[in-house]
Order: C-alpha cells, then sequence, then structure tokens
C-alpha cells in the first residue's frame, strides 16, 4: 500500500475514535433533552466536576482545604494518602448521584413549566456554580488523573503496520493512542447497557415513557421528579467517564469543561432527542475534523480550524435536515 | 398619592402613544437625563469612568441589541462575542485606512459593516430554530474569533496580533486614546447610547417591532396573517448586529484601547454574560437591558470589594466564590422573577400607584 493510504487510513481511524469521546459528552445531552427537555449547558462542568472528585477522593484531598486554611490559618491537605480507583470511582458514582438529587430538588423542580430558554440559563448558572464549587472544593491547579487505563501510542500497531507500506518508502507505522482505543471499548458498552436498561427493565420503560410524553406517563401513574433525577445522575455518570477520558489525555483543569463545547455540533448533527444520533455524529464530526485539519487545513496554511469546522460542518448539514439526522421530525401547526 | 394616573387625560393620538405616557415618568426620565448630562461630566473620574459608567453604557447598547434579537424577535444567539469582535475589528481597519474621518462616522460604518455579517449569519435562521438555532450561532462566534486571529491582515501584522487604538478627537477634545479625558469618553458613549436607544424604542413600538414580535410569538401565525420571515427575521439580525458591532466598537475604541481577540471576545466573557443581561434584566424590555447592564457591571465590584477587601481572602478564592455566586444568582433569580428586573419594576410601580393609602 502506498504512504498516502496508509496515512489516510490512520487519519480515519484516529478521527472515528476522537469522535466517540465527543459521543461520550454528547450522550449526557441527549438522555437529559430527551427525558426533561433541558439543554443542559452544564454537561461539560459535569464531567469537569466529576473529574475533579475523582482526583480528590484518590489523593484524599480535604474537601475546601483551601479555604478553610485561607480563612483560619491551618495547614492540613490530605486526610489519607491514596485510595484505590475502584473504590474512588464509586464514591464519585455517589457524589454524581447526590449531586443529580440536589439539581432536581432545588433547581428543576422550581422551573417546571417555564420557557426552555429559561432553563437554559438556568443550567448555565448551574455550571457556574459548579465550575466555582469544584475548584474552591479541590483547588484550581492542574492535576494529574490515572485511573489505570493505559495511554500513549500503540507499539504494537506501529510494529504491525510499518510492514503494509510499499518497499523502499518511508514509513514508521500508524500511531493510534490506546486511550481512544479503550474510551472506544467502553462507548460501546456504555450504550449497549443503556440500550438494554431501557429497553428490559421497567425503569427503563419508564424513562422511555417520560421521554416520549410527559402528561401521558405522568397520566399512567409514572413519578416524573425521581424519573428526572434518574436521568440526571446517568448524566452524571456518563460525564464521570467522559471526564476520565478527557482528564487521562489533557490533565483534569478548567479546560476540561469546554468538551460541552465540542459536542454541541455532535448534537445539532445527531439530533437532540437521539442516542444513536449522539454515536454517528460525534463519529461523523471526529472524522470531519480530522480530515478537515489534514487536507483543507494544510491546503489552506492556517492551523486551527478544527475550533470552528465542527460547527460549519453541523451547520451545512442542518440546511437540508433542520432535525438533525435521527431528531425528532418538527411538525408545526397554528 | 404621588405616583398616580388619575387626571391625566390625553386627548390626542400623539400623547396617547408617546414613550412616556405618564408625567411622572416623564419628569423622572427628563431628571435623569439632566442628571446624566450636565452634572455627571463634571464629577466624573477614571475610577468612575473606566470601572462602571463606561462599561455600563457598553454593555447597555450590546444588550439592547441582543434584546432586539433574542427578546424581541425570538432568536437566541450566542454569538454576541463575535459580532463585537466585528464591530472592533472593523473600526480598527477603518482607522487605518482613513486617517481623517471623524470618530463618530467610523463607530456607526463599524456598526453597518456588523449588520452585513449579522445578516450573513441569520441566513440560517429561516431553517432552523430554536436552540439548533442557538448552537448555530456559536458557530459565527467561533469562526470570526478564529479568522480574527489567524488572519494577519485583521490585525495589520502586528507581532502581538493585539490591535492598538489611535487618539481621535471630537470638536478639539480626544475621545479615544490613552489622553481621552473621562468626560469626553462618557459623554461620547452617552449620546451614542441615548439616540440609539431611543431609535431602538420607536423602532419596537412600530411596524417593524411588531413584526418581530409576531414572529417571535408564533412564526407560522405570523407567516399566514402576512409578516415575510425572511425580511422580518433578517431585519431584527441585522439591527440587532448594528448595536452589538457599535458596541464593540466603542468596547474597542473607548473603554479598553487595546485588545487581544480570543481573550476580549470569548464566549465566557461576552456572548453569556450579555445573553444573563438581558434575562435578569427582562426577555423583551428596554429598560430590563439597562438594568441588566447595570447589575452585571455593578455585582463583580460589589463581590470583590466584599470579599477581597472585607474578609480578606486570596483573589484566587475570591475569583471561585464570585464565579459560584454568579451562578447562585442566576439560578435564583430564574427561580424567583423570570421574567427579569424590568418586571419587579412594573410590579414596583402597581404598588407605588396605590402607596400609601392601598383602599
Amino acid at each position: 500500500m502506498s504512504v498516502e493510504l496508509l496515512n489516510f487510513i490512520e487519519t480515519v481511524i484516529n478521527g472515528l475514535m476522537s469522535g466517540i469521546m465527543y459521543s461520550l459528552v454528547a450522550l449526557g445531552f441527549v438522555l437529559i433533552f430527551k427525558a426533561s427537555g433541558v439543554f443542559n449547558f452544564a454537561q461539560g462542568v459535569f464531567a469537569l466536576f466529576a473529574a475533579l472528585t475523582l482526583v480528590g477522593f484518590q489523593t484524599g484531598q480535604v474537601p475546601f482545604s483551601h479555604l478553610i486554611n485561607e480563612l483560619f490559618g491551618t495547614n492540613f491537605h490530605n486526610w489519607y494518602p491514596s485510595l484505590h480507583s475502584f473504590f474512588a470511582i464509586i464514591l464519585t458514582i455517589i457524589t454524581m448521584i447526590v449531586l443529580a438529587w440536589l439539581i432536581e430538588k432545588l433547581v428543576l423542580k422550581h422551573l417546571v413549566n417555564q420557557e426552555p430558554i429559561i432553563l437554559f440559563m438556568a443550567t448555565i448558572g448551574l455550571a457556574f456554580v459548579l465550575e466555582g464549587v469544584g475548584d474552591l472544593m479541590w483547588g484550581s491547579d492542574v492535576k494529574v488523573l490515572d485511573v489505570g487505563i493505559p495511554s500513549g501510542g500503540s507499539e504494537w500497531l506501529e510494529k504491525t503496520t510499518i510492514g503494509w507500506a510499499s518497499e523502499g518508502s518511508e514509513y514508521y507505522g500508524m500511531y493510534i493512542d490506546v486511550l481512544n482505543v479503550w474510551a472506544t471499548i467502553i462507548a460501546v458498552i456504555l450504550v449497549t447497557a443503556l440500550a438494554l436498561f431501557s429497553q428490559y427493565t421497567k425503569t427503563g420503560r419508564a424513562l422511555r415513557a417520560v421521554a416520549d410524553d410527559h402528561q401521558a406517563a405522568l397520566s399512567v401513574g409514572i413519578s416524573l421528579r425521581s424519573i428526572w433525577v434518574l436521568v440526571w445522575a446517568i448524566s452524571g455518570f456518563i460525564a464521570m467517564v467522559a471526564g476520565i477520558m478527557w482528564g487521562t489525555e489533557s490533565g483534569v483543569q478548567f479546560s476540561l469543561s469546554l468538551i460541552a463545547l465540542k459536542a454541541l455540533p455532535v448534537l445539532i448533527l445527531g439530533g437532540f432527542t437521539s442516542i444513536p444520533g449522539a454515536i454517528i455524529g460525534g463519529l461523523l464530526i471526529g472524522l470531519g475534523e480530522k480530515l478537515a485539519e489534514i487536507y483543507i487545513g494544510g491546503l489552506l496554511d492556517i492551523g486551527a480550524i478544527e475550533n470552528w469546522f465542527a460547527y460549519f460542518m453541523a451547520l451545512v448539514f442542518l440546511l437540508f435536515r433542520p432535525q438533525g439526522l435521527f431528531g425528532d421530525k418538527i411538525i408545526e401547526r397554528v | 398619592m404621588i405616583y398616580k394616573e388619575t387626571g391625566q387625560f390625553k386627548s390626542t393620538y400623539e400623547s396617547d402613544h408617546s414613550i412616556f405616557p405618564l408625567i411622572q415618568d416623564k419628569i423622572a426620565f427628563n431628571l435623569l437625563m439632566l442628571v446624566a448630562f450636565l452634572i455627571v461630566p463634571f464629577f466624573i473620574d477614571s475610577y468612575w469612568e473606566k470601572a462602571i459608567l463606561i462599561p455600563f453604557l457598553i454593555y447597555s447598547m450590546a444588550a439592547i441589541g441582543l434584546n432586539i434579537l433574542t427578546g424581541y424577535c425570538g432568536q437566541v444567539s450566542l454569538g454576541t462575542g463575535g459580532f463585537m469582535a466585528v464591530g472592533a475589528f472593523a473600526t480598527y481597519k477603518i482607522m487605518t485606512f482613513f486617517p481623517d474621518l471623524n470618530i463618530m462616522i467610523i463607530v456607526l460604518l463599524s456598526g453597518v459593516i456588523t449588520a452585513f455579517v449579522g445578516i450573513l449569519f441569520g441566513l440560517p435562521s429561516l431553517r432552523i430554530k430554536g436552540f439548533y438555532l442557538a448552537v448555530a450561532t456559536l458557530a459565527s462566534q467561533f469562526f470570526i474569533i478564529w479568522l480574527f486571529n489567524k488572519v494577519p491582515w485583521f490585525y495589520n501584522y502586528s507581532d502581538t496580533g493585539q490591535i492598538t487604538v489611535s487618539e481621535r478627537t471630537m470638536f478639539g477634545v480626544a475621545v479615544t486614546g490613552a489622553n481621552a479625558p473621562p468626560y469626553a469618553t462618557y459623554l461620547f458613549c452617552l449620546i451614542l447610547v441615548v439616540v440609539l436607544g431611543f431609535a431602538a424604542k420607536n423602532m419596537i413600538r412600530s411596524k417593524i417591532g411588531r413584526s418581530w414580535m409576531a414572529i417571535r410569538d408564533m412564526d407560522i401565525a405570523a407567516e399566514i396573517i402576512g409578516v415575510p420571515p425572511l425580511k422580518t427575521k433578517l431585519s431584527a439580525f441585522a439591527i440587532s448586529s448594528f448595536y452589538i458591532g457599535i458596541a464593540g466598537s466603542l468596547y474597542f475604541a473607548v473603554y479598553l484601547g487595546a485588545l487581544e481577540v480570543t481573550e476580549s471576545f470569548d464566549i465566557m466573557a461576552i456572548s453569556f454574560p450579555v445573553l444573563f443581561m438581558i434575562i435578569i434584566g427582562g426577555l423583551g424590555s428596554m429598560l430590563g437591558s439597562f438594568l441588566g447592564a447595570a447589575f452585571i457591571v455593578l455585582l463583580p465590584i460589589f463581590l470583590k470589594n466584599v470579599m477581597v477587601d472585607l474578609i480578606g481572602l486570596s483573589a484566587v478564592t475570591a475569583k471561585h466564590f464570585e464565579i459560584t455566586i454568579w451562578g447562585l444568582l442566576m439560578v435564583v433569580f430564574l427561580i424567583l422573577e423570570p421574567h427579569g428586573l424590568a418586571r419587579l419594576w412594573s410590579i414596583a410601580k402597581e404598588k407605588l400607584r396605590k402607596w400609601p393609602f392601598p383602599y
């Protein structure tokens, strides 16, 4: 095979896998939007908060230690040296569930029947709160997150692919981040589990009922509020997974919350209300972005077009299908 | 007692349609204008200018612009930062091309250029709606910021990528640049805000404003009764962008003087705060734009004073607290009064009518 072709294949694979990372974030959006009609801007900050909490539990940081030290002149930071990742993850999941419950109790409950934009703004407020509280609790320095997922290039793949190139050409093998492979596997497991859960359990059925029609669900005795708590908790869990993946790749810091902005084009491409849409949208966006970066960005000699290219792609797509790839058909009546 | 409308009869259509139908409102507004134009310029110092009054006026302008689009025409936009950047860079480029042009004309021209950019990015609104549109406007934000960052022509090939304002005068007094006296910059912004504020108010009260509101309330129904969606939506985008562009132009030329695009027009620095202004002030209310802007300008100053100077927290921790309190206020406000400060004001007026003898 020629080097160009191999490079192309490498770009495609990397693009698809970085797309999976976007899908992980978009998935949380879709779940909440389907079940409660809330466009949850805080999803990215959810991921940041979960990752911060996870690191905090792992390293045994005392919550609010910076604040306490500053106010009272004390000097303590950790109460235990370290905790196994497994327990830290369990504790983080519990935190996210409590968080979901609090959000329902303190925010959503009071905003039922408000206009969508008001709910949207409320989640922006929520994002600010979580960001501030996360920083106050765990400090704002960049943290290293390691839960034992390997990362870096795969040597095995490099060695295998080096032989594929035609004789005499300079080719050093494909570079594929193992972390992305893991992300793909985890995403597949996650989506399968979600699908099974919503298809074959009673709660899952209730979930789908609520997503279909709020009032009909209420009238057959499904408690909307408990479903909301559940959905936000699941989204919190997905945010944690996304936070682990992104945090392992680039460290846990404020910029992690900006992955929400990365997930938005995925959402409008795939449709706000479709789980398969989130996955396929993510794949398309990841692929398009990587290809554009290499083939168009190289052509124009201007870098960093991935900042807006995804949006541009989604926009062009929307001109033909205003509800996204798999979104519910928009029916308008007077 | 004092704030009552009994005895104020309208005998002409003109008086019935005036902006302030009540004599008390008119007096209060005129007093405010007198204070703003004749008293404040003599007492303004550079702290009041740079920290409070100029940002307030500029954000009011941006808020009016976004309120026209989101509050009156119902098209949610998250691209305010991008459009303000267009205004700022248009000002910069016009300044370098035409060194002799009057600053007032430069600012207005920047607004016109931004209006055209707004029409361009408003085109998707004809096809997509709601949150899809909100996300689509984010595309304009990212694209514009990227463009000004990556194409050196826009910042005249300067090494830092910064754009810097040069000194321009009006009636012999510097309005932009480092030597501009506080009263001059203040009056310059104030005149623009007052004139354009009245223009906006009158647009909203006339046919174009009514067609915006018809589109906002239900676009299909509006179309059926003969409101053209294309013209209406694009006019809202154009006029809104005109105001936002002027705000961006002032933000660059009068307020900051020198800026770097990614940092100054970031989505978190401009787009969300301005959206928050119109929501906390009141969607679809002129008064709300001003109240929201005042709230957003004053709150951080207040919080900083309390936390850093009074309690003695370090600046970083105070910043985190500020973010948290921001968010809390936003949520609490939306829960308690989703219609914003403007609604609170009208409730207060309602109460004032009968005060102090409610029966």
